[in-house]
């Protein structure tokens, strides 16, 4: 679990294309064996492409364009006999949109970040720069602890002990006092129980977190020594020379695991399907209203989308399903593509290793 | 003049201030960001520790009552198929990654590697359920839990393997090299030897991930309160996480303390394990000849 500090090292082989020559018996059954199994995730990718496209295929005829705007979210009448639209047979009166979805999967996602960005960049400043070595590790050891905790641990927390609490002490404070003007009206009306917008964003930012916070931390303390000695001894203080020298120099870097963290951000399920509410078919009005994300609504929505005889319900979640990867697909080249142009050192992968 | 001067401390007073404000804040951030982990553990331990009967590790499942058992020996059954499957696949990828791929076809093969990782578990389990549940006939069942999360974690594997392959010395493979080794036996004998405590922590993460993961499996390996059986398709099977998420919404008591059972052993699962891949790693530090 501590891969953390070594993908620095690993982008610099990369760099330097250091293979080990002496081993390159191409024909021998080790060579073949290995090579076929680096294929795997490959074929995976395009298998859950294809898989996906399939699926969904139907449901993208039924449910067209309006798909992507229409706000509805009703699977029809599954006791009258099914009728046949577009070739597709589904359930009469069956209307989907994703649209309450997608902005509810990009909404808690972009608040997530923007409680997630600054607390890693500090952090990460604070453990490259100012720890003594051992309690850098200990920090490392945190920040792998809170990757290592899992969605469903996280949704618990989430759902029972932070968002009570929340909703008890925190947001009403928040409810009685935002002027009712543009912006801070989102924070007016009824707090809920503690499920909803903002208790999910605040939790998905803690769990993007480690992504951000490690890639930041090694990109900081790969910075070359000289440079920032330089301002140093043009009398910058501290907070000067990080500014000025070290953010610019790990700019692309930090906007990359950023990127990388709203990837996971946007298909964070259990978490999330656990502290939103999971309610189908509106569009948060305020920060504390219930909502659902694509990820959360599959895994809550699929058992009962099971019972619909025509199997629109179920292929309609796949077409959610591959909006939902085609915009992390997305997310994660673009972060890759740029953070590889412009640095050396590495993203990390999945949950932050 | 003397205004000038003046004007000067202030500027430089208002530097420092700005410099000794934007560390507080980042130490702020730093506890912020710690906090969380440390809160999700004791609240855990709170609710769970003082109701905690050791009948729970023996009781298999019934309803909302019963133990974990069945969930607890799952989990145990998933991780080894997860470790055995996509260990295998991982490793020889990551040796091939490390020793013979290079040039497009390897940045290739690898970014799809990284870009698997960056897939959302649930869209992993919506594929492993339509095409392995339904498509195959499988059912929910051990076979399509295991292959949905080896998918998952492979690329994990093949990344740590690669990284540790990469940082064995030259110097032990050219030695190697010069009492006549051959390559396979090079990488046999000297490099996987080398890199082992790597792989092992690759391996390990893996293991960490079978057991807290709950998208890929809720719609493959289903669920059941009966012990598993060893049956690779049509026998569904319970474990840890699917507790949690199944009865902390419940209106028993006991549900919850269920729930909250099954995430104290998640917990320890998982804290057992970064420690011992802790311990690999300050092992390895130590016996290393040189600092990388």
């Amino acid at each position: 679990m501590s891969i953390v500090e070594t993908s620095a090292d690993d982008a610099k082989n990369d760099a330097e294309g250091r293979f080990h020559p002496h081993l390159l018996g191409r024909r021998t059954p080790i060579a073949i064996i290995s090579g076929l199994a680096t294929t795997v995730p490959a074929i995976a990718v395009i298998a859950v492409l294809l898989v996906l496209l399939s699926k969904a295929l139907p449901a993208i005829k039924y449910n067209g364009v309006h798909f992507l705007t229409s706000t509805a979210w009703n699977p029809g009448n599954f006791y009258a006999n099914p009728i046949v639209t577009n070739g597709v047979e589904h359930p009469i009166l069956a209307k989907y949109g994703v649209w309450p979805l997608l902005a509810g999967t990009l909404e808690s996602s972009i608040i997530a970040l923007i409680f997630a960005l600054p607390l890693s960049i500090g952090a990460a400043f604070i453990v490259a720069k100012k720890l003594p070595p051992r309690l850098r590790s200990i920090a490392g050891t945190f920040l792998e602890l809170l990757a290592g905790i899992p969605s469903v641990i996280f949704g618990l927390w989430g759902a029972l002990t932070l968002g009570p609490i929340l909703s008890k002490h925190i947001y009403p404070f928040f409810a009685h006092h935002a002027p009712n003007i543009i912006f801070f009206r989102l924070f007016r009306g009824n707090t809920g129980n503690g499920e909803g917008l903002l208790t999910s964003a605040l939790v998905l930012g803690i769990m993007v977190v480690p992504i951000i916070a490690s890639t930041t931390r090694d990109l900081i303390s790969a910075v070359p020594r000289l440079t920032e000695e330089g301002a140093a001894a043009l009398g910058f203080t501290e907070w000067e020379i990080t500014r000025k020298v070290t953010f610019p120099w790990i700019s692309a870097g930090v906007i990359g695991a950023t990127v990388l963290g709203f990837a996971r951000a946007l298909g964070e399920t259990m978490a999330v399907a656990m502290v939103s509410g999971a309610v189908l078919g509106t569009i948060p009005h305020t920060v504390y209203s219930t909502y659902s994300t694509i990820a959360a609504a599959i895994v809550t929505q699929l058992d009962s989308a099971l019972t619909d005889a025509t199997g629109l319900a179920v292929e309609t979640l796949a077409e959610a399903a591959l909006i939902l990867m085609a915009v992390t697909l997305l997310a994660n080249v673009a972060a890759r593509y740029l953070v590889k142009r412009v640095s050396s050192t590495s993203l990390p992968i999945g949950k932050g290793l | 003049m003397s205004n000038k001067i003046n004007a000067q401390k202030k500027r430089s007073a208002s530097r420092r201030i700005a410099n000794v404000v934007v560390l507080v804040l980042s130490s702020i951030a730093l506890i912020a960001v710690v906090a969380p982990s440390i809160w999700i553990v004791f609240q855990i331990l709170h609710k769970a520790l003082p109701h905690f009967t050791f009948s729970v590790l023996t009781k298999t499942g019934a309803g909302l009552d019963g133990g974990l058992k069945n969930e607890i020996v799952g989990t145990a059954v998933i991780s080894i198929g997860v470790v055995l499957l996509a260990g295998t696949v991982g490793i020889l990828s990551g040796i091939f990654l490390a020793q013979y791929a290079k040039g497009r076809f390897a940045s290739f093969l690898r970014a799809a590697s990284d870009i698997l990782a960056g897939i959302p578990s649930i869209v992993l389990g919506y594929v492993g359920y339509s095409a392995l549940v339904v498509g195959f006939h499988w059912g929910f069942s051990l076979g399509a839990g295991v292959i949905t999360l080896s998918v998952l974690v492979t690329p994990y594997i093949a990344k740590t393997t690669e990284v540790a392959l990469r940082q064995v010395p030259i110097n032990y493979i050219e030695g190697a090299e010069a009492l006549g080794f051959k390559p396979t036996r090079v990488l046999s004998r000297i490099s996987l030897k080398t890199a082992l405590p790597g792989i092992t922590t690759g391996l390990i993460v893996a293991m960490a991930i079978s057991v807290g993961e709950t998208a890929p499996l809720l719609y493959t390996a289903g669920y059941s309160q009966n012990l598993p059986k060893l049956t690779l398709t049509h026998s569904p099977l319970g474990y840890l996480t699917y507790a949690v998420w199944t009865f902390y919404n419940q209106p028993t008591k006991t549900a919850l303390q269920l729930s909250y059972d099954a995430a104290l052993i998640i917990m320890v699962l998982i804290l057992l394990l970064i420690g011992v891949s802790r311990v690999i790693v300050a092992q390895t530090q130590r016996h290393a000849e040189t600092r990388r």
